[in-house]
């Protein structure tokens, strides 16, 4: 009696193995054979995604190669390190496209793409990740509402400290009522990459000559 | 013949997955925010179910009572990886959409109750139709859900028919209510749950019409409604 049980759960237990087996097999070689693609089709969506943020013709380096790991940072709200990606135009840096995440908004981080131009102002803001209630706080979604464009261009010099928050706390940012609670991380947290930019500038872009140039001119016309 | 007529009038309307049997409630309550999400989700599961369902019935002789649920969790989660993974190599438009809900199947437990219920026990061609025709009629109760939600809480149908297809049917979405405030309660889970609930309802109004009609000739019948002691 022992030995038919015994024997019974040999059979039952190398009848899973070979299942298991067999179907990793199955897994393994589809894997190898999408690798390659999944690669390309994934890099493409980064790419894509750096377009909204920086326009192609002003750079002509591969973004998706020039990188620099940064340290988790209370600025950026990164728990782990996160990587940077640079912008040149014939070497020169143009722009740095940073990851930031608010940790404050209404439902979960909110994960935002920050490209700073070399002279500190903003090239594009654009939302990669949120969990926001649909229909009232998901308007910082590009694909629901222009509002997240209201950065484009702005600048710690441009909008004071004080400023930078939204409409009803006094700031510059116009938000939809029903919903503060939203934008109000997300202009911290812009606010938070701009500074952090501002820190980190020399290490994140090592200005050389011709930029250096650029970034005066820009002031001049600022002023002017 | 029969039989396929049989599996066909199953899993569309006696034993639909979606508004009888309830199963697979965590997709369906999730997903169906729009019409465009909840076709794209129901054809994904009536793909694996019937690729489950083909799988297990060749092989449902070698595999023992004891551990038929484990060998069948194995194939299913084998099976929708590697879905996903060609999906996502060898056709990324689709893969945006779709993307979020795949491995959302392996824990739909209509397919693992197919397979169960009905691969385990039946040939091949059956089996594979049978998850297919579930797979549809699962299909059709999501749409029906992400049409009433999407109307109720957007005011439009067919909306991110564009993203899965393509810029050129952007003109596809229709705009049902205009300047409509939105009703976020559609969009949000209350919403599907409430809307599922009319569909079921509607549903046994529909079949308890039908059988009381089959019913009236034989009023002796109604004996056996009186409650049971």
């Amino acid at each position: 009696m022992a030995e038919t049980v015994l024997k019974h759960a040999t059979k039952t237990a190398l009848t899973l193995v070979a299942f298991a087996f067999t179907f990793t097999l199955l897994m393994t070689v589809v894997y190898q054979m999408t690798k390659g693609p999944i690669a390309k089709s994934e890099a493409a969506a980064r790419i894509a995604l750096f377009q909204q943020v920086i326009a192609h013709d002003r750079y002509d380096n591969t973004v998706l190669k020039d990188t620099i790991n940064l340290a988790p940072s209370t600025l950026l709200g990164n728990k782990k390190p996160t990587i940077a990606h640079i912008a040149r135009m014939n070497g020169d840096p143009v722009a740095v496209i940073l990851e930031a995440i608010a940790h404050d908004g209404y439902s979960g981080d909110i994960t935002l793409l920050v490209a700073v131009n070399v002279d500190g102002s903003l090239s594009g803001v654009r939302v990669i990740k949120h969990t926001e209630t649909p229909g009232l706080g998901d308007y910082i979604d590009i694909a629901k509402s222009t509002w997240i464009k209201l950065f484009d261009d702005q600048s710690l010099i441009k909008i004071s400290v004080a400023n930078w928050a939204v409409k009803k706390d006094g700031g510059t940012f116009d938000y939809m009522a029903g919903a503060t609670i939203t934008p109000r991380a997300v202009v911290t947290a812009v606010y938070k990459a701009l500074q952090y930019f501002e820190v980190h500038k020399t290490t994140l872009l090592p200005v050389t000559e011709t930029a250096n140039m650029i970034s005066t001119e820009v002031k001049q016309h600022e002023s002017i | 013949m029969s039989q396929f007529k049989d599996i066909t009038e199953n899993g569309i309307w006696k034993q639909n997955p979606g508004v009888v049997q309830l199963l697979g409630l965590c997709p369906t309550l999730a997903v169906t925010t729009t019409v465009v999400n909840g076709v794209s989700l129901g054809l994904a599961t009536a793909l694996v179910m019937a690729a489950a369902n083909g799988t297990v019935s060749p092989v449902r002789k070698f595999v023992p009572n004891e551990i038929r649920l484990p060998v069948f969790i194995l194939v299913i989660a084998a099976l929708v990886t590697v879905i996903d993974l060609l999906i996502h190599g060898f056709a990324e438009p689709l893969h945006k959409v779709l993307g979020i809900f795949i491995p959302l199947i392996v824990v739909n437990c209509i397919v693992l109750g197919r397979v169960d219920a009905f691969a385990a026990k039946n040939p091949p061609l059956p089996a594979i139709l049978d998850g297919f025709i579930m797979g549809i009629g699962l299909t059709l109760v999501l749409a029906t859900l992400g049409g009433m939600r999407e109307v109720l809480a957007k005011g439009t149908l067919f909306s991110g028919l564009d993203l899965a297809l393509g810029e050129s049917f952007k003109h596809v979405v229709l705009t049902v209510i205009p300047n409509y405030q939105g009703f976020l309660l559609a969009a949000l889970p209350p919403g599907a749950f409430l809307g599922l609930a009319f569909l079921i309802a509607a549903h046994n109004w529909m079949e308890q019409r039908k059988t009381s009609k089959k019913q009236t000739p034989k009023p002796t019948n109604n004996a056996s409604l009186k409650p049971a002691h």
